[in-house]
């Protein structure tokens, strides 16, 4: 037996999956999270069910990508399948259009009553038996994030069974007006003063304000966050407990050799220096748990309450007309943001754009101009002893092209603008056990993905080191690298690395004391020359091979051009 | 029509396309709706119908025809 949840964008059916398979799925106040299909498991009295959550849709008749897989899946049901529609209990008038249009596939359903807390405290008011009676199906009330009447549902399952109600089809709104007529009673519909004030982020001007506003006290909060887990936190353990049992291990080895090398790396004044010495066990466990675990957990701990209070998509509103300059529309600044936590969920909600073209601009623009927060933090950690000038010049750049770029991207891609269609959800006071499930998610998803590629990133700066094929590679690139990007030799080891991971790359740069104008302008080319290869897999898969193609020559270029043109403007001006 | 103002649709001009994503999702003719937002520089157009809100980018929102009724006090 499969259980297929379907319903509109946004009711809940992420969360209500997790409810019934206790599987963690992301779920978010935006469109786009279940492009990818989540299946789990769920017992139902003494068999199991294979559940499938499905992407959010509105219609059968697809408008989008995400729409094209539901119908798809739908199209190919099995005889014992059951669909439970997910709908939402304060919005049924616009949930029950894909509910009539599910009614004539005759295929065994279950209503599920979704946020029906959020409809009582509106004061909708719903009759669940006419409303059994108007469709001919069973109907469960639920609240899905605190999992009441969850159990209902799964009991009522065995009772799923075809609609035998016609419909007029072609006049299916009008259907549904009369059915939401005869079940559904509003006893107050005034305007909460909350609501009112929601409203403020709407609108064009005091919206802007809000959103600057919002964005400086998160970045902020990030950088406290980040820095301060850093400094009295994972440093004194590194420092007090790590570099005295790496010191044992170290005469152990002997002091030296390959192995000492491999794992402790060089010794620093006699001590370890955890972004200098570059062996397995001290940088390599020092770069994904102490320089960017910290700012990785802080920025997603902004995002996810942003998410669940359900600002985001006012940002998408405010954020719209801008977007519009690189060719976009509002909802492009999700894959932007995600990217900046890491590029392969940004590169993964690409896909939340509706056509091939905005697809390949949001994914070109975010893997070119978007550090991760990987990058970004060892960013920090290489030119912050610079000072803030330093790290303005290098994100100034990135934001800079990233907006020239898109301009450029938006005058030759060929076809028509697609235009933003958005349910805003009103403001949640988010869930706090969804939100810690979430963040808890994200980080182990971070780390399962980090750990494996920053060690085979430092056993091959080891390998390298070892073979000599770091000078061979920087005789090689000697035009480009030293010539015209105005780096040492030895950078050439990072770009190579950086295919792995960023922010090991960046890391190798930080034993090579570069100058200030070398500093931003190895920062900055690591930024931008090439994605790393989790990222490059996701948007080989989105974009194909050609339009992989067509982007990494776009970022070939542009990294020759921005890097070049630094390096001679920063030498011009004295540095 | 402007901010603060509520009307009925009576018609969407455009595309079959244009029509059906927002029939779908609730901006039918003889749907009640209120303009929360102007857009002087060609953003989108918030709207509320019910409870709910939906942003629609300027070109899509100047296709959906609204008679005008009155203005809402607040």
């Amino acid at each position: 037996m499969r259980i297929f949840l379907v319903g509109n964008p946004n009711v809940g059916k992420s969360v209500l999956f997790r409810r019934l398979t206790g599987m963690y799925a992301i779920a978010s106040n935006y469109p786009g999270t279940s492009v990818e299909l989540t299946t789990g498991r769920l017992r139902v009295g003494k068999g199991l069910a294979e559940v499938t959550d499905l992407p959010g849709t509105y219609s059968l008749e697809p408008t989008s990508e995400a729409e094209k897989v539901t119908a798809k899946m739908l199209n190919g049901l099995g005889s014992d399948d059951i669909v439970v529609n997910v709908l939402d209990s304060t919005n049924l008038e616009r949930s029950l259009g894909l509910t009539l249009e599910l009614v004539k596939l005759r295929r065994p359903m279950v209503i599920a009553l979704n946020l029906w807390d959020e409809a009582a405290h509106t004061g909708v008011k719903i009759d669940v038996k006419l409303l059994e009676e108007a469709l001919g199906l069973p109907c469960v009330p639920l609240v899905a994030l605190t999992g009441e009447g969850v159990k209902a549902l799964v009991d009522s399952l065995p009772h799923a069974r075809a609609s035998e109600r016609e419909f007029d089809f072609a006049g299916r709104w009008d259907e549904v007006g009369r059915i939401v007529k005869r079940v559904q009673v509003i006893t107050h519909s005034h305007h909460t003063l909350l609501e009112r004030l929601g409203d403020a982020s709407l609108r064009p001007f005091t919206g802007s304000v809000i959103a600057l506003g919002v964005l400086g006290m998160s970045f902020e909060a990030i950088r406290l966050i980040g820095e301060g887990l850093i400094r009295w936190i994972l440093e004194p353990l590194f420092k007090g407990i790590w570099s005295p049992l790496m010191l044992r291990v170290s005469d152990l080895l002997g002091g030296n050799g390959f192995l000492h090398s491999l794992l402790i790396g060089d010794l620093v004044d006699g001590g370890i220096d955890y972004r200098q010495s570059f062996g397995l066990l001290t940088t390599g466990l020092f770069v994904p748990f102490a320089a960017v675990l910290p700012y990785v957990f802080a920025f997603y701990l902004v995002l996810s309450l942003l998410e669940d209070c359900g600002y985001l998509p006012r940002l998408a509103v405010i954020a719209d007309r801008f977007m519009h300059t690189v060719g976009l529309h509002g909802t492009a600044i999700v894959p932007m943001l995600l990217g900046l936590g890491c590029n392969v969920p940004g590169a993964l909600a690409g896909r939340i754009m509706e056509s091939p073209r905005e697809r390949f601009i949001a994914m070109t623009l975010m893997a070119t101009a978007v550090p991760c927060m990987a990058q970004v933090a060892m960013i920090i950690a290489l030119a912050g002893p610079y000072g803030a000038s330093a790290l303005a010049l290098i994100f100034g750049t990135l934001a800079a092209l990233w907006f020239v770029l898109g301009m450029i991207l938006k005058r030759t891609m060929n076809g028509e603008g697609m235009e933003l269609l958005l349910d805003v959800p009103p403001y949640r006071v988010p869930f706090l056990r969804g939100l810690a499930q979430k963040l808890w998610m994200r980080l182990v998803s971070f780390l399962m993905e980090a750990i494996p590629f920053v060690l085979v990133g430092v056993l091959l700066v080891n390998l390298f080191y070892y073979l000599k094929v770091i000078d061979a590679v920087g005789r090689v690139t000697f035009p480009v690298i030293v010539s015209l990007l105005g780096l040492p030799p030895e950078s050439a080891g990072a770009l190579v690395v950086g295919f792995l991971r960023k922010d090991v790359a960046v890391g190798m740069l930080i034993p090579l004391h570069l100058s200030f104008r070398q500093t931003i302008v190895a920062s900055v080319v690591l930024a931008i020359y090439f994605p790393c290869v989790a990222t490059f897999a996701v948007i080989v898969k989105e974009l194909g091979i050609l339009g992989t193609s067509k982007a990494t020559a776009i970022m070939v270029a542009t990294v020759l051009t921005v890097g070049g043109s630094l390096n001679l403007i920063l030498r011009l001006a004295g540095y | 029509m402007r901010a603060g103002e509520q009307g009925t649709v009576f018609e969407i001009r455009g595309g079959i396309s244009v029509k059906r994503r927002l029939e779908a999702i609730g901006v039918r003719p003889g749907v009640t709706i209120e303009k929360l937002t102007d857009s002087p520089f060609g953003g989108p157009v918030v709207i509320r119908i019910g409870h709910m809100r939906l942003a629609i980018g300027y070109g899509m929102a100047s296709k959906v025809m609204v008679a005008a009724e009155k203005a809402v006090a607040s």
